[in-house]
């Protein structure tokens, strides 16, 4: 009766397995790196960036591990810290030869040294969370409220414009709050404002309100637009921090998403709080400038006499350009701006939206300007490059500019997302900050193994002396367990953090229960005279229906904790739910199989190495092995 | 080895009342201190920031203080965290600092009196992030009670899920006492450990349900608080040993965990102590009181009417 049909043999062995592949990578530790990447958003990461590190670094001589292509960008592993700091400023050397202009993000990095047939099972190592290696924290939190009335402003403007262009008189428009109110002196004009804002408009809700003279249209921004709207700014707050982040030269910088309206910013390694501060909280400028076309102008400012009045930048894709200082129109203006294609000639382009100031000067501008060149100046530590530069074909009206021709669809998606970058959507604050110096991460990591290790051996210890071969199979049995356990984080690629490491300690310290409840049943069936094979039996039978209950319990918590934990709570939630399965796998089921290997086969089994079973009925004590 | 050679079952519930009044007493205790004294909270929960600093020397507190005081903060605390070398500064919020540069501004200060400190950590946490957390918190304990009660309920009885939920929520209340008793800080992973605790010991008080209903199941004739006092001696051995050990864990945690899982641990260890006590010396009795019957787990075929007389049947 106690034994197991093959295929559960089979399961336990290829779980062990399982867990021994995915949990290996953990051991090997990590190697010094250099990665390579894209610091311009228009910039791509490619085979050839790979070629050129390889050449680069076969001629000085440096001797490398293995360089591998992935969505980040290039990293070479190295063999040691002083080869890696001599890549380091060569690679910086070769993709950045102008300092002041950073093409490349070349920043040093550690990878796993697990070896290549490990990393095509995608085993890989579990992430280390901050704590544990050192680093930045901080958690964004977006002012949607600011997002909300910054667009309500443009919002008003587009009114006054669109009702002056249609003649319809009003008494005026101002923001309540999160309201417009549009003032009007009679019924018909209200209903004809009512029917021109809704067709132009779809985003504003209408509602009446008022009487006699003093009659009002109120506008407030429909709930799905108000959606749209916060989606937008979060999205855009963080890709403008991923081009700012980018500029610190960070290996794997964290930037994401949490909650509604919160972006965790994550910089491990990095230890100048304050020169990240400074870039995230960094405002760039756009600004819209005419182009000096007068002739000669440019071959006399790159011989270097500038003209007065003008500045001489230089284009992305490397042509100069002599632009006029006086600014058209600055970023704030610009409402939005979305790649898209042309509605006749199917090309390409960038679509602009301006908002009602702006489009009255873009008008007047582009109407005394045709065939002329304009320029799209991004200004960002006072330092600009032009975006764009297009000609003018024709006076443009009402705000919606489209910039098109000579543009593939990626440059067109980099355009428009450059545009968006020049300023935040919404403001942002910094409500959560952490830094963690490299060496407590380290001694953490030191306190974590320890504390784990001797709870281990102390369990482990105690079990066998007291519950001699059954001992030893749960403790067997436990270590399954935080094989098993090691493994799916590294799986899940979970971070793994202090309190992470304290979760799998207590999840291990908890797990034993399982184990204690089955020995103990089993000891108690024999005290109560069932042969040695009965009380396997009915032990592990008995026991279960227990574990089950108790573990369920335990993992209520669990999962409350996950749900409404967060940072480290939620750390040590994931890794004490997991745990709990584990351990209901590895207690019940690898150790029965083990148990079931050394008496499940035997036909008369004499006695059970479980320790002392002592029975009350008489005063000689039966001994058991 | 065999540690428990029980001859005959102890009567637990004899002295059932006892142990309810020394419950009860302790209990009320921990609330009088929760009240008076109030938790000590950490930035996580109040807001403010933290700034912790490493010395090559020992460090002197009282440099750092002068030093602090001169540059204009004020309500800061400056104490040793760990060993003499390491220094841990707590400023409150103030509304009109910035408080982004705090870390280097407080590194400045430091460098005029009491220089060569470096900065291990920084950990600055605005207002708006303590309420929820606390917020989070609470509903966190409340989900843990709901669910278990729930569950417990549905695989017991109520009166089990009731008396399970008693006794272990006063467990909870008696690890928050002794914080507030000693002032100890209660951070966010103290706040783990407590739910985690709050698992773990319903955990044990099933274990001993388990043995209730399957000892109504399998005998007849014994009283109530002899089925109870049957039911705790049985499965005493092993709440011993799996307290014992996971104790040895959290200990060795204790001991190497260092300064960030010291009261983490320290609240699993009362956690783990009360566990025991409470799941057997105060479930059970809360049990036999609510009126727990052989009636309500043996349910005769021919008599399916008559046994619905108390209510839920399992």
């Amino acid at each position: 009766m106690n034994r197991y049909p093959l295929w559960k043999y089979v399961t336990v062995a290829l779980a062990l397995l399982f867990g021994l592949i995915y949990t290996l990578p953990n051991f090997f530790g990590e190697s010094p790196a250099v990665q390579v990447s894209s610091a311009k958003a228009t910039l791509k990461i490619d085979e050839k960036a790979r070629e050129r590190v390889a050449s680069t670094l076969q001629l000085a001589g440096i001797e490398n591990t293995g360089i591998f292509l992935d969505s980040n960008g290039v990293k070479v592993r190295l063999r040691t810290p002083d080869s890696q700091l001599q890549a380091k400023d060569l690679l910086e050397k070769q993709f950045n030869p102008d300092p002041g202009d950073p093409q490349y993000v070349v920043a040093l990095n550690l990878l796993s040294s697990s070896p290549q047939w490990l990393t095509n099972l995608h085993a890989l190592p579990m992430y280390l969370g901050l704590d544990l290696r050192g680093g930045v924290h901080f958690l964004l939190q977006v002012d949607m409220k600011g997002a909300l009335t910054k667009r309500l402003d443009a919002i008003s403007g587009d009114l006054r414009s669109l009702l002056r262009d249609k003649t319809i008189r009003h008494a005026g428009i101002t923001r309540e709050g999160e309201r417009l109110l549009i003032g009007f002196r009679d019924q018909e004009t209200r209903r004809k404002a009512r029917v021109v804002v809704e067709d132009n408009l779809s985003d504003l809700s209408l509602a009446d309100q008022g009487e006699g003279e003093d009659l009002r249209l109120v506008a407030t921004l429909r709930p799905e637009a108000i959606k749209r709207l916060q989606e937008f700014a979060i999205k855009q707050n963080m890709t403008t921090l991923h081009n700012r982040i980018n500029e610190l030269g960070v290996a794997e910088p964290v930037i994401a998403q949490q909650g509604a309206d919160r972006i965790v910013v994550q910089l491990p390694g990095v230890q100048d709080t304050a020169k990240a501060k400074d870039i995230l909280g960094r405002t760039a400028t756009l600004e819209i400038r005419m182009v000096d076309e007068t002739p000669g102008a440019l071959e006399l400012a790159q011989a270097g006499q500038v003209p007065f009045g003008s500045e001489l930048y230089v284009e992305r894709g490397g042509m100069a350009l002599l632009v006029k200082k006086q600014v058209v129109l600055t970023g704030e203006r610009l409402t939005d701006a979305q790649p898209g294609f042309d509605g006749q000639t199917q090309e390409p382009a960038v679509h602009l939206t301006l908002d009602s100031a702006g489009s009255r000067i873009f008008k007047d501008v582009t109407r005394d300007n045709v065939g002329k060149r304009m320029a799209i100046v991004l200004i960002e530590k006072g330092k600009g490059e032009v975006v764009t530069a297009p000609v003018i074909r024709a006076e443009i009206a009402g705000g919606r500019v489209q910039i098109s021709g000579r543009m593939s669809t990626a440059e067109a998606n980099d355009t428009a997302l450059l545009l968006r970058a020049g300023s935040l959507a919404a403001p942002m604050e910094i409500i959560e900050e952490r830094t963690i110096g490299p060496s407590l991460g380290a001694e953490n990591i030191n306190k974590g193994f320890h504390s784990t290790m001797w709870g281990f051996a102390a369990i482990a210890a105690f079990m066998i002396a007291y519950y001699l071969l059954f001992g030893l199979v749960s403790v067997i049995a436990l270590a399954a367990n935080l094989l098993f356990l090691v493994a799916l984080l590294s799986l899940l690629q979970a971070t793994l953090t202090l309190p992470g490491i304290a979760a799998i300690a207590l999840t291990l310290g908890m797990a034993i229960d399982a184990n204690v409840l089955i020995n103990e049943r089993i000891r108690e069936e024999l005290r109560n005279g069932s042969s040695p094979q009965a009380a396997i039996h009915t032990g592990y039978e008995r026991a279960f229906g227990t574990i089950l209950d108790s573990n369920i319990t335990t993992l209520i918590a669990g999962v409350a904790l996950l749900i409404f934990g967060s940072g480290p709570v939620r750390g040590f939630a994931v890794v004490h739910c997991l745990g709990i399965l584990t351990s209901l796998f590895s207690a019940v089921v690898v150790s029965r199989a083990m148990i079931n290997l050394i008496y499940g086969r035997r036909r008369k089994v004499g006695s059970l190495a479980i320790g002392q079973v002592w029975k009350p009925a008489g005063s000689s004590v039966t001994a058991v092995k | 080895m065999e540690f428990f050679r029980i001859r005959k079952d102890i009567p637990f519930m004899r002295h059932a009342l006892v142990f309810n009044v020394i419950s009860l007493l302790t209990f009320l205790l921990a609330v009088f201190f929760l009240f008076s004294r109030g938790l000590h909270l950490s930035v996580e929960f109040t807001g403010g920031t933290l700034i912790e600093l490493n010395y090559a020397q020992a460090a002197n507190l009282e440099k750092v203080r002068e030093s602090l005081g001169k540059a204009g903060y004020s309500d800061f605390s400056v104490q040793n965290f760990g060993s003499s070398q390491d220094v841990l500064i707590r400023l409150p919020l103030r509304a009109e600092q910035n408080t982004a540069r705090i870390g280097e501004s407080v590194m400045q200060a430091l460098a005029a009196e009491a220089p060569g400190a470096t900065l291990r950590r920084v950990e600055f946490v605005g207002p708006q992030v303590g309420k929820e957390l606390a917020e989070n918190g609470a509903l966190a304990l409340l989900l843990v009670i709901v669910g278990i009660v729930i569950y417990l309920a549905f695989r017991f009885e109520w009166r089990f899920s009731v008396s399970a939920i008693i006794a272990n929520l006063h467990d909870v209340v008696i690890i928050l006492g002794f914080f507030a008793f000693f002032q100890w800080e209660f951070s966010l992973s103290v706040l783990a450990a407590v739910l985690a605790v709050l698992g773990y010991s319903v955990n044990e008080s099933v274990v001993v349900f388990d043995r209730v209903r399957e000892t109504f199941r399998k005998t007849r004739g014994l009283t109530t608080s002899q089925v109870l006092d049957h039911a705790i001696t049985s499965t005493i051995s092993r709440t011993i040993i799996t307290h014992g050990s996971t104790q040895m864990m959290v200990l060795s945690m204790l001991v190497f965990g260092g300064e960030t899982l010291y009261y983490f641990s320290l609240a699993l260890t009362i956690g783990i102590c009360f566990g025991i006590y409470s799941s057997v010396l105060v479930a059970s009795p809360l049990v036999m009181w609510l009126g727990v019957s052989r009636e309500q787990f043996v349910r005769p075929k021919k008599q399916i009417e008559g046994a619905d007389k108390d209510g839920a049947v399992v």
